[in-house]
């Protein structure tokens, strides 16, 4: 019965760190006195006695709300206050700084002790940094916009010859390339901004997002567009936090996720903040 | 006191002396500071990790191949706009130099377009066509968003091209044009006999500049869609989180602008040789 009232208590708080921190003190703080080397006192950190997490600005919907990370609405910012709930740091403890995509995987120090960036794994990014167990597994979804030729696809074939657009650093253009094989070729955008810019201003047919960010974009930034379907990148498309390799946290925040995952509260996270993708047709 | 060399023999002995521990002395100083940087480099703690991620052997060869497919877009997109630039730049030049009252009006829309063309960031540039243009949903106006991005670099590059141009022609002395009309030219033929011949090849060097300059900034055509080496780089580096393909792509870069520097400097030096020659004839 714990989880279900656990939720019932997050949903009508309606703040999810009050929910959090009950959980916290009720269930998990044995667990985590149990685990030994991840007690909080004995981690390993950027600055001692706070969690530095890491992501871009901008941040968008749904992972972030108002491009402000430290206030604990979107998914990832959820995700992140409970991940550090479960290594035992506050609210107050956890503290945000702007990483870009392309430096949080360079050699060096980090700058934070874990990144929270829509990070998909790939067995060659696993080569220069370490990888949490997933927290997210995200569809990849077509954009398009109001009166679209492309609107209503049977199938993925029917995209072959669109001009379609992404954002760069994605693992959606390797989506296209490797699934769809347009006969154009992709046109790549710096930022989420332009991609949903250049759909706007006609210099693409269709842009390929992760599901997620497609319904936030057809609620807000592309009025009566839609999602034309949704499609699985080869491999899945997994997303972790992103540490430094061979960071002593990494097993930490697994036992974190792990606990978060077996708890249900996870699943609470994720259907609080993102979108069922049930009503999108799947296509081939 | 040892005495001074008197015989020429002598004196050229002492130069040849003096010539080999000059060369004696800059091999050993390069020598010494080489070994030094490499030292610095090798021995350092974190080599070791920027060898893997910025000069992998392997992701430097499996990126080289989509690198230079990329680079032909960069290649094309940099001579056209030079063509154009260099067209541009000269008209632009020459209308600001014209003292003719008709052209008033030209004059202060050239100077206009150059001031502002300099003044803003190249990149508002870029997304104010790029994007811009498009939206007009104009039947005539192009929407391929090479073709903008090319555009918006040729107005750019024209801006500062001009004004090379302009320095270069308001250089010539004035005796030359008023020597040029002495012998009966026209107006247009001192300018395009006697002027713009001097002016040019004053101004070789600062145009090969803004050219190698150009070389590069094509890439920023990329944040309007278009796949060039640089863009294509990054593509593999961020999917694999490797700098390699971007010390690729300057790779394929060094070897199309150092023939290109080498051969203009070679080009200059001869050139000055034979005017060299003409003085001492004269």
């Amino acid at each position: 019965m714990l989880p279900t009232r656990r939720l019932a208590s997050l949903l009508s708080s309606g703040t999810l760190l009050a929910g959090l921190a009950f959980a916290g003190s009720t269930v998990l703080a044995p667990a985590s006195q149990a685990s030994g080397t991840c007690v909080k006192g004995s981690l390993s950190l950027h600055s001692a006695g706070q969690l530095n997490v890491a992501t871009d600005s901008p941040a968008y919907p749904p992972y972030f709300e108002n491009n402000k990370p430290s206030n604990g609405k979107g998914f990832e910012s959820a995700v992140a206050y409970a991940v550090a709930a479960k290594l035992g740091f506050g609210r107050s403890q956890v503290k945000w700084t702007v990483e870009p995509f392309d430096d949080s995987y360079a050699p060096g120090p980090k700058a934070f002790d874990f990144d929270i960036n829509e990070i998909s794994i790939t067995a060659s990014r696993a080569k220069a940094v370490d990888f949490s167990s997933p927290y997210y597994t995200n569809p990849q979804a077509i954009v398009v916009a109001a009166g679209s030729k492309y609107a209503h696809l049977a199938s993925l074939a029917s995209l072959r010859g669109a001009k379609i657009g992404v954002q760069v650093g994605t693992t959606s253009l390797q989506a296209v390339n490797r699934v769809i094989h347009p006969t154009q070729q992709v046109q790549i955008f710096n930022t989420s901004n332009d991609v949903v810019m250049a759909l706007r201003e006609h210099l693409v047919d269709a842009i390929v997002v992760d599901l997620a960010t497609g319904f936030d974009l057809v609620q807000t930034e592309i009025p009566h567009g839609s999602i034309a379907g949704q499609f699985s990148a080869p491999g899945g498309d997994n997303w972790g936090l992103l540490l430094a390799k061979g960071s002593k946290l990494t097993p930490c925040v697994n036992k974190a996720l792990a606990q978060l995952r077996s708890s249900g509260t996870l699943k609470a996270i994720t259907a609080r903040w993102t979108q069922s993708g049930a009503s999108v047709p799947v296509l081939h | 006191m040892k005495s001074q060399p008197t015989t020429r023999d002598e004196r050229e002995a002492a130069r040849r002396r003096a010539r080999r521990r000059g060369l004696a002395i800059s091999a050993t100083s390069t020598v010494a500071l080489l070994a030094a940087l490499a030292f610095a480099v090798l021995l350092s703690p974190g080599w070791h990790l920027v060898r893997t991620t910025f000069f992998s052997w392997h992701w430097f060869n499996s990126s080289l191949r989509p690198l230079i497919d990329a680079f032909w877009l960069d290649v094309r997109m940099f001579v056209i706009i030079e063509v154009i630039v260099l067209v541009l730049g000269m008209a632009i030049a020459l209308l600001r130099t014209m003292r003719s009252p008709v052209l008033f009006p030209l004059r202060g829309l050239a100077a206009i377009f150059v001031d502002v063309m300099r003044g803003v960031p190249l990149l508002l540039l870029l997304y104010l066509i790029g994007f811009g243009v498009p939206a007009l949903r104009s039947s005539f106006l192009p929407t391929d968003e090479t073709i903008l991005g090319g555009a918006a670099l040729a107005f750019c590059y024209s801006a500062y091209v001009s004004e090379v141009f302009r320095a270069g022609i308001l250089s010539i002395h004035p005796s030359q044009p008023a020597a040029g009309l002495a012998l009966g030219l026209t107006r247009t033929q001192v300018l395009t006999h006697v002027v713009v011949p001097q002016a040019v090849r004053r101004v070789v060097p600062p145009l090969l500049n803004d050219f190698i300059s150009l070389t590069k900034d094509v890439a920023l055509v990329s944040v309007l869609g278009p796949q060039e080496i640089l863009r294509a780089a990054q593509v593999i580096q961020d999917y694999n989180f490797n700098f390699t393909p971007l010390v690729a792509a300057g790779a394929v870069y060094l070897c199309v602008t150092i023939p290109l520097i080498r051969f203009v400097d070679s080009r200059q030096a001869r050139a000055r040789r034979q005017q060299e020659g003409v003085l001492v004839v004269l």
